[in-house]
């Protein structure tokens, strides 16, 4: 945490959205999260290996998503200032082989702390019409 | 084979530090899209306070996976990677990870619930810098289908 960059909490109020993005996502970005995390499970780009083990085709990594999400998050919080955040994988996104999806986070304020000067962002993505993370919440102190 | 309850409470590590680089912070908050330059040229991290660049929020899971994998192989836990569904992931900091730390990860079996054919596996990794003091926990919990 940087005191220097953290966001202000005066004027913060709940239900107030702090940031949102647009997140697209092709092959191409799976594969450069699996060389980037170093999480090679075939899953990610193999179709053949994919349908083998019950999934409709190439899913995206749950902590691509999650990390997305995060950045999203950043934006407001700046960076380094995220002290904790969860997430619950609740729906994969298929990824197709050509082509890209689009899926949308939106961080919203959803409790503050007055004694502590925190606020708990609760970060949405939805994809395909339904949300693809739960209980999404990442804890950020404030100036 | 099934997944062991009783490997609950187990702990590996700690394992050889991970050394953090900015390369590496740099390629992780390209792969996130994490736009700051904080996480990108040192000046900017140094002006907004850091001794250097800092990490995107999730790039523990970079360090907490290595130790995890090893709860993941372990013959005694009984996890089939090939039935594996993430299932939830937290991280809670005690600071930022920064280029230059030396990263020492603990990772215990915190909990296995099991039902309906999934085993839920809770693992636990505590990363240390290099002078012991604590960075960050990185709870995960894996999905393992039992089915045949």
């Amino acid at each position: 945490m940087s005191d220097n960059t953290l966001p202000s909490y005066d004027g913060l109020e709940v239900g107030a959205v702090v940031a949102t993005r647009e997140v697209v996502i092709s092959r191409d970005t799976l594969v450069r999260y699996a060389g980037a995390s170093g999480d090679f499970n075939p899953i990610h780009y193999n179709d053949a290996f994919a349908q083998s083990v019950g999934l409709p085709g190439v899913i995206a990594h749950g902590m691509f998503t999650m990390g997305a999400a995060a950045s999203v998050v950043e934006e407001w919080a700046g960076a380094g200032n995220v002290q904790d955040f969860q997430a619950r994988f609740t729906r994969p996104i298929e990824v197709p082989a050509m082509g890209e999806v689009v899926a949308t986070v939106t961080a919203t304020v959803g409790a503050l702390d007055d004694e502590m000067r925190t606020a708990r962002v609760d970060v949405s993505v939805e994809f395909d019409g339904a949300k693809v993370l739960g209980k999404a919440q990442a804890l950020v102190p404030c100036a | 084979m099934p997944v062991n309850p009783e490997a609950v409470g187990r702990s590996y590590g700690p394992f050889e530090p991970y050394e953090v680089t900015r390369v590496k912070i740099r390629e992780f908050a390209d792969a996130v899209d994490a736009m700051s330059g904080a996480h990108r040229d040192a000046a900017v991290a140094r002006a907004e306070g850091y001794e250097d660049v800092v990490a995107p929020t999730t790039f523990a899971v970079v360090i907490a996976q290595q130790a995890e994998f090893h709860v993941v192989v372990d013959p005694e836990v009984g996890v089939d990677f090939s039935k594996v569904v993430h299932a939830d992931e937290r991280f809670t900091y005690a600071r930022p990870i920064l280029a230059g730390d030396m990263i020492s990860t603990t990772v215990h079996i915190e909990k296995i619930t099991q039902r309906a054919g999934i085993s839920m596996v809770t693992t636990r990794a505590e990363l240390a810098d290099a002078d012991g003091d604590p960075v960050a926990t990185v709870t995960s919990t894996l999905a393992v289908r039992e089915d045949a």
